[in-house]
């Protein structure tokens, strides 16, 4: 009887247009396509990003004491206390709560990551729009600058970046905003290739001549027909761009050009500080800040990854049918955090 | 080598009638080829000089940057004319271009070194990491690709292909750390940092003519001891920085050799009766590796990057410690003279990756 009583309601949203819509959106279509070892790891992978955004959304709540706190009532903490019940993970050389620290230090990353994304999106997509779309002089001098740019060390021109901006020591928005540009330079080739790519082949195909013929303006094609069939491989990038972006704000960190401890919490500025623990044998205050890291890059490789793969029939058919030297390489990973000409020329490829 | 080409040939389907097309224009094409490539190479560093260039001197001159807070206002100034950084911006870039044209990147601030001498000095000991790191990574990468592609979609393909992700989504310093903490203060197995023990170091000195790759003086000084203490040193840095580019060779040997192993000339052998593990073997894993070719060009970029990083985590003083040294004491000379010449590196190993790809696999030259 509970089962008749329940099941109408199961059934109807099925039919209704605004559930289905639901399960169209990006990831949740995914999610019901994929089986197996596929499932899982695009549900690995989004419980890791769930956990890191929510963890991020409240840190304030999670973390018990304050980014750059040293001290509560009971006087300091001390430093490089082993963990205890004040103090879970530990307190690290510079007497901060490491877990508090941690917690912290996702804001921070998202922080950086959206802004890194944003930037990079607009610029990227607006030259590779701009570059594939008239052609000409301007497209082969943004081409040789950002194969340039491309093939070089992303972390040495973001430390370059880094110091431009900042001159290397910064305030939370000021080392923010210049940690979030930095990598942006880094970031603007891989948008723009991909646009241009896309947008050369789309601005041959007959329904652009059409809107050409019957009178629409070179913004209104750029803007209506070709871009918003030119950004069919953005959710990847973005995504392996967002772990990309955590690993490059790490290592300015590590470097000491991230943004100062008392500003805000940072994973990389704070695995730089425990470098000198790791002789002593004091674990603590490395191990937690690196996990966190790791994981958050874990959880977003493996939806990219997961989007890529299923996402994509052309790749899953290509790698099926055998060459899979060109069509791999833009969704290795490693590969992607400095592609370089080859990742996305197998991008290109697949579209001639 | 003709079998080899016609295994390629079979490996890609839609290029089956490429080779016969090729082969009219002879060995021509491999000239033009080589040739177009090596020019490339000049834009490519004239566009990274002069970005690093003028985003570094965007900042205001080096010596205001270095000695800022520590001159008077007149000292500073007098100083700064004295190295004409008082010059429109403009003539100093000419000149700039013309010092890196003759191989002269400048002096450094902070020790008043010739940027030159430094990356002489440090740079054998990037070059030996590098070496190492990529020992590893073939050594770890491409047996183990290779054996999740023999067990795909199964366990041990599942473990090794998270391992693949984990290699990427771990940061180097982190993986040093970690390293550090277990092999080195953890069980004591390895020492913690350096190129060499001080006894070692001070030995490797007294060689005359010493090469700065600390192996070959070892080997030369024929010192036992001196070996085993350099290659001790160097197995946790190498480690660290060859599992980074160790996942992205598992990954694409997987993929490749699934994809060979789905071609027709596998399944043409399967079918005449040649075992599985053979077919694996024989058929299906030497034309897999060429692409790793192609990659190894774009991990150098990464392997630099990664090199930073690395360094500092072991203070192996080599360039990538060096230039976080300079970047400490602001000595923006120094930085700009190591990041210009690990352009040219990078993209010189480029240029001969793309030689070496076109020699082997004749597609490449198009």
């Amino acid at each position: 009887m509970a089962t008749s009583v329940t099941a109408p309601p199961e059934d109807a949203p099925r039919t209704d247009p605004s559930r289905r819509g639901w399960r169209r959106l990006p990831v949740v279509h995914q999610l019901r396509q994929s089986v197996g070892l596929q499932r899982g790891m695009l549900v690995a992978g989004l419980m890791l990003t769930g956990l890191f955004l929510l963890t991020a959304l409240f840190a304030p709540l999670l973390a018990p004491y304050g980014h750059a706190q040293l001290r509560d009532a009971d006087g300091p903490f001390g430093a490089q206390q082993p963990p205890s019940a004040e103090h879970w993970l530990g307190t690290t050389v510079g007497g901060y709560d490491v877990l508090s620290r941690v917690v912290h230090g996702s804001r921070t990353a998202i922080l950086v990551i959206l802004v890194a994304i944003v930037l990079s999106l607009f610029a990227g997509v607006l030259l590779g729009l701009v570059s594939g779309y008239f052609g000409g002089w301007l497209d082969r001098v943004l081409v040789v600058v950002c194969d340039a740019v491309y093939a070089f060390p992303s972390l040495l021109l973001a430390i370059v970046m880094a110091i431009v901006i900042s001159g290397g020591q910064s305030s939370l928005f000021g080392g923010i905003l210049a940690a979030a540009i930095s990598i942006t330079v880094v970031f603007i080739p891989q948008y723009f290739r991909v646009v241009r790519a896309e947008t050369v082949r789309i601005k041959n195909e007959a329904f652009v001549e059409s809107a050409r013929v019957v009178g629409a303006g070179h913004w209104r094609i750029m803007t209506r027909h070709v871009l918003r069939n030119a950004t069919r491989t953005l959710p990847l990038i973005l995504t392996l761009n967002a772990s990309e972006a955590i690993l490059t704000l790490a290592g300015l960190g590590f470097l000491g050009f991230g943004i100062e401890p008392t500003a805000a919490a940072e994973w990389g500025y704070d695995l730089n500080a425990a470098l000198s623990d790791v002789t002593s044998g004091i674990w603590w205050t490395s191990i937690f800040p690196g996990l966190a890291i790791v994981l958050v890059v874990l959880g977003l490789t493996l939806v990219g990854e997961s989007l890529n793969d299923l996402a994509d029939p052309r790749l899953r058919s290509r790698r099926a049918a055998g060459s899979a030297d060109t069509a791999e390489t833009p969704v290795v990973p490693g590969g992607a955090l400095d592609a370089g000409p080859g990742g996305l020329d197998g991008i290109e490829e697949t579209h001639r | 080598m003709t079998t080899a080409a016609t295994e390629l040939a079979a490996g890609d389907p839609a290029q089956e009638d490429a080779p016969a097309a090729r082969s009219r224009r002879g060995s021509g094409g491999l000239g033009s080829y080589v040739l177009v490539r090596f020019l490339l190479i000049i834009p490519t560093v004239f566009i990274l000089v002069t970005t690093v260039f003028f985003l570094m001197r965007s900042t205001g001159d080096p010596i205001t940057a270095a000695l800022g807070g520590r001159l008077t206002a007149e000292e500073l100034a007098q100083r700064v004319s004295e190295a004409g950084y008082d010059r429109p911006l403009f003539v100093q870039y000419l000149e700039y271009l013309g010092n890196v044209f003759t191989g002269d990147f400048g002096t450094t601030l902070s020790d008043r070194r010739p940027v030159t001498e430094v990356l002489t000095t440090f740079g054998t000991a990037t070059l030996e990491l590098a070496v190492y790191a990529l020992v590893v990574a073939f050594a770890v990468g491409i047996p183990l690709g290779r054996l999740a592609a023999y067990a795909r979609d199964r366990w041990p393909d599942a473990v090794l292909r998270v391992f693949a992700i984990l290699c990427y989504a771990t940061p180097v310093f982190f993986a040093g750390l970690v390293l550090k903490l277990v092999f080195a203060s953890g069980l004591g197995w390895l020492p913690v940092a350096g190129r060499a023990s001080t006894r070692a170091e001070i030995e490797l000195q007294f060689l005359d003519d010493p090469t700065g790759i600390y192996l070959v003086d070892a080997l030369r000084l024929g010192d036992s001891e001196v070996v085993l203490d350099v290659l001790e040193h160097a197995v946790l840095p190498a480690v660290a920085l060859g599992l980074l580019t160790a996942g992205v060779f598992l990954r694409l040997v997987r993929t490749n050799v699934i994809g060979t192993l789905g071609t027709g000339y596998v399944e043409a052998a399967r079918s005449r009766g040649v075992a599985e593990r053979r077919l694996l073997r024989k058929h299906a894993y030497r034309p897999a590796l060429i692409p790793i070719i192609t990659v190894i060009g774009l991990q150098v970029a990464l392997l630099m990057g990664g090199a930073v990083l690395t360094e500092t985590t072991f203070e192996w003083k080599g360039l990538g410690f060096q230039l976080a040294q300079y970047l400490q004491a602001r000595d923006f000379v120094a930085v700009q003279g190591i990041v210009a010449l690990l352009a040219v590196i990078v993209a010189v190993t480029n240029f001969v990756v793309d030689v070496i790809a076109a020699l082997i696999d004749p597609r490449v030259r198009y």
